[in-house]
């Protein structure tokens, strides 16, 4: 069970929290303008690297905000951009 | 002090282990091995040990030598495998969560040099009696980010977040592999010594391995140490550390390790699983080359005692007859726990209402005295049906029914979610979460919506109330009262966060109440003053006023089809609201029955996630307006818009049909044309009726299909008053 910091509680446990898969991926501003493809490629399909990873999060069972952390895949090492 | 071990009494000494009081009497066979039968004895003084194993009463598979003596103690040895007992471990066992600076494990020479060195909090653990620390305490689990899960003697789970964890766990004695190596009164060298050197028995030694277990589970690496002849850890781990002989430093040389000859069958390697060299050699035979497939071939390790003895053995058995370097054949990997914890001990306090809290309404204490019967739906207890006495649920359900068609009845909807949505663009945030548009929702009325993902799958459906120019209160179904909050926080910070909007659940704040059927208009007459005439209080509109004297919201909504009012009081007035209206408690059953003979869906029960409004025949409540919202994209994906999409119908069975049950075109057939999502027998329409989700349905229409070999005819969803002639009350 990893920690996680989340930037406005602090490091609290994995199981407080619920991860909401990549960042980076925004809803499209023009939806209607999308093709079927591109449309489908931003419901359904989403990277799965071995290693450093963008991630969103949400602490869930504390101040229900969302954040992004970076999280490496394979150690479990957890980086938190501040801006 | 007396024990008994196996229906025979013996003297014990304080502070004795069973095991330890077992040698003093001179037992050193007394128990048997799992597969082959044969005698065992004692081996070790440990948590290594295999061979034995008691049962203690309810408490299973519990190594004699871990267990302390105490006067009038019964075990019963076991071979192998402990029993079950069907009564509940009711030991009240607890569970402590402890933060440090340092977490050192293991009280010899080099723990407590690191304990004492150590700065700041310090937990040191160990598990032997009287050790320094706490004692008789063993680290079970090593996880992520150094948060170790250890158990104190059997009663006490410590939950351990440490900054740095120091590993000063020690080695372990190995076993000498020879023919017979198993007869009772051979034991290690060790535990020879421990127990003060008994007369018949035989010591043995194979060398010591490094306890590596915990560095193993941490995800450190080991490599083989040819000196000791064992892995020792290898690498390095983000703020743990090992010392001592757990790292091969000051162990003796190991002897180079030889087969002997003889009888290979009759070496054993792994006592508690009965696998010997003959095993290893069948498993190389079959071509098995790394130790995690020989493991698996063999079952060496995979004991309770977890290959704490044979690991390191099996190792250099395959080694040597495959003539090759241990190294070349790889290590196992060690995973929690290194030691049997019982679930009773894990889950601590945390059993029964503590794990899994019952949800219940304010209005619940009613619910019990007119003796419901209850439903799970998520956590809350909802009253199903109440049965006078000898009705059974059919019985009472239909009588509910009529109460609702033909006179007045009452439910409790406390459960139902509520979401208080609030400020300046409310209504944008509403429009884009709901696939029906917010713009012309007057102050004082409320409507009926339908939220999707972004697929275009419905995902909830609910009630939206104005209750303000700026504030609504979204209703959700019971069970999605939090995700549904859950997803609107989501887009609203992390897609929409220049919206100016707040939510809030009142989901407890709130009883309600639902008052149904068409004399459900005069039963409320008399409790308020709220004007209630169909001009005054139109359907869908929304009135304030007190009821029964308590202050109230009251809503004209209908999931019947009849006349009736959803009246939100004060939760804590709940049940003083209930108690005063008189007319008969309905439960969840017939709801159902009650909103499937008028077509209305459930989310979740009648759609399951591949559904789309336009699937349910809802095209009414998608927005063709709006610029987007929430799933409208997915709506002309090829997929969804496609022809031959499973669509919601209805059902005249001949019979019952079960729910979930397969339609096919004919009884012969077994392509699945759709199935069943609802099914019930309803009064009003004096036969079994259902809902299905069939593929094109609306144009089969009049088409028959088979569910379990029974009849059904296809109809349109709605079945009961479709003109809606009931909505306001008892047509003239």
């Amino acid at each position: 069970m990893i920690l996680i910091p989340c930037p406005w509680c602090g490091d609290r446990e994995e199981t407080e929290f619920s991860c909401g898969g990549q960042a980076g991926v925004p809803y499209p501003s023009d939806p209607v303008a999308l093709s079927d493809e591109e449309w489908a490629k931003y419901l359904f399909f989403r990277e799965n690297p071995r290693g450093p990873f963008r991630e969103r999060w949400v602490h869930t069972h504390g101040c229900r905000r969302w954040f992004e952390l970076t999280r490496d895949t394979v150690t479990h090492e957890i980086h938190v951009r501040r801006d | 002090m007396r024990f008994t071990f196996a229906g025979t009494e013996y003297p014990g000494c304080e502070g004795e282990t069973l095991a330890a009081a077992l040698v003093r009497n001179g037992v050193l066979g007394g128990f048997h091995s799992l597969y082959r039968n044969r005698p065992r004895g004692v081996y070790t003084a440990g948590e290594e040990e295999p061979n034995a194993l008691v049962q203690i009463g309810a408490r299973p598979l519990l190594r004699a030598t871990l267990v302390e003596l105490e006067d009038g103690l019964v075990a019963e040895p076991l071979a192998g495998k402990g029993r079950l007992v069907a009564v509940p471990d009711e030991t009240r066992y607890d569970t402590i969560h402890a933060h440090c600076d340092v977490l050192v494990v293991g009280a010899g020479r080099s723990g407590v040099a690191a304990a004492e060195a150590a700065a700041g909090r310090v937990i040191l653990v160990d598990a032997g009696r009287g050790a320094a620390g706490l004692s008789r305490t063993w680290v079970v689990g090593l996880y992520d980010d150094n948060y170790a899960v250890a158990v104190e003697a059997e009663r006490r789970v410590w939950r351990i977040r440490a900054k740095r964890i120091v590993l000063a766990t020690g080695a372990i004695e190995r076993p000498a592999v020879y023919p017979d190596n198993d007869r009772p009164g051979v034991m290690l060298a060790g535990a020879f010594e421990r127990y003060g050197r008994p007369a018949g028995a035989t010591p043995v030694s194979g060398g010591w391995s490094p306890r590596v277990h915990l560095w193993s589970q941490a995800r450190g690496r080991l490599r083989w140490d040819d000196r000791v002849g064992a892995p020792v850890p290898d690498g390095e781990l983000r703020g743990i550390e090992c010392v001592g002989s757990v790292t091969g430093e000051g162990l003796p040389d190991a002897p180079a390790f030889a087969l002997p000859d003889g009888d290979e069958d009759a070496m054993f390697v792994d006592l508690e699983r009965d696998s010997t060299v003959a095993d290893v050699r069948r498993a190389i035979g079959a071509g098995l080359r790394s130790v995690e497939h020989v493991k698996r071939y063999t079952t060496i390790g995979t004991g309770s005692e977890q290959g704490k003895l044979a690991n390191v053995n099996a190792i250099c058995v395959a080694a040597e007859l495959l003539q090759v370097h241990p190294d070349e054949l790889g290590t196992t990997t060690f995973r929690p726990p290194y030691l049997p914890v019982s679930f009773a001990l894990l889950a601590g306090r945390d059993r029964g209402p503590l794990f899994d809290p019952a949800r219940v309404t304010p209005i619940h204490p009613a619910h019990l005295a007119a003796g419901a019967v209850f439903e799970d739906v998520g956590q809350w207890k909802r009253p199903r049906f109440y049965p006078h006495a000898g009705e059974d649920m059919d019985a009472a359900v239909r009588r509910e029914c009529a109460a609702a068609r033909e006179s007045v009845a009452k439910m409790d909807a406390s459960t139902l979610g509520k979401i208080d949505v609030q400020g300046a663009d409310a209504v944008e945030f509403l429009n884009r979460m709901y696939t029906n548009a917010f713009d012309s929702l007057a102050v004082g009325r409320c409507r009926y919506a339908v939220m999707c993902k972004p697929d275009g799958m419905i995902f909830d459906d609910g009630v939206v109330m104005r209750v303000g120019e700026q504030r609504f209160v979204c209703t959700t179904t019971t069970g999605n009262a939090a995700p549904v909050l859950a997803w609107m926080e989501e887009w609203l910070q992390t897609e929409w966060p220049e919206l100016r909007v707040w939510l809030t659940s009142l989901t407890e704040q709130w009883a309600t109440v639902a008052v149904v059927g068409p004399d459900s208009r005069a039963l409320l007459a008399g409790l308020t003053r709220i004007p209630l005439d169909r001009g005054a209080f139109p359907f869908m509109a929304i009135r304030g006023g007190a009821v029964a004297g308590i202050p109230a919201r009251v809503c004209r909504i209908s999931f019947s089809g009849e006349l009736a009012y959803e009246v939100n009081v004060d939760g804590r007035r709940g049940l003083e609201l209930w108690q005063s209206l008189d007319a008969t408690p309905y439960g969840t059953e017939t709801m159902h029955v009650l909103r499937a003979e008028k077509g209305y869906p459930i989310v979740g029960q009648d759609t399951d996630g591949t559904v789309t409004p336009q699937d349910l025949g809802m095209d009414w409540i998608v927005s063709a307006v709006k610029a987007d919202f929430v799933g409208k994209r997915s709506f002309t994906r090829a997929d969804t818009a496609r022809p031959g999409r499973k669509q919601l119908v209805g059902l005249l069975p001949a019979d019952r049909i079960r729910e979930g049950t397969q339609l096919v075109a004919d009884p012969g057939s077994t392509a699945m044309l759709g199935h069943v999502t609802s099914s019930y027998d309803s009064v009003a329409l004096g036969r079994p009726f259902a809902l299905a989700l069939v593929k094109s349905g609306r144009e089969r229409i009049g088409e028959t299909v088979y569910a379990d070999g029974i009849a059904a005819e296809i109809v349109d969803s709605v079945l009961y008053d479709r003109e809606g002639a009931r909505r306001d009350g008892r047509p003239a």
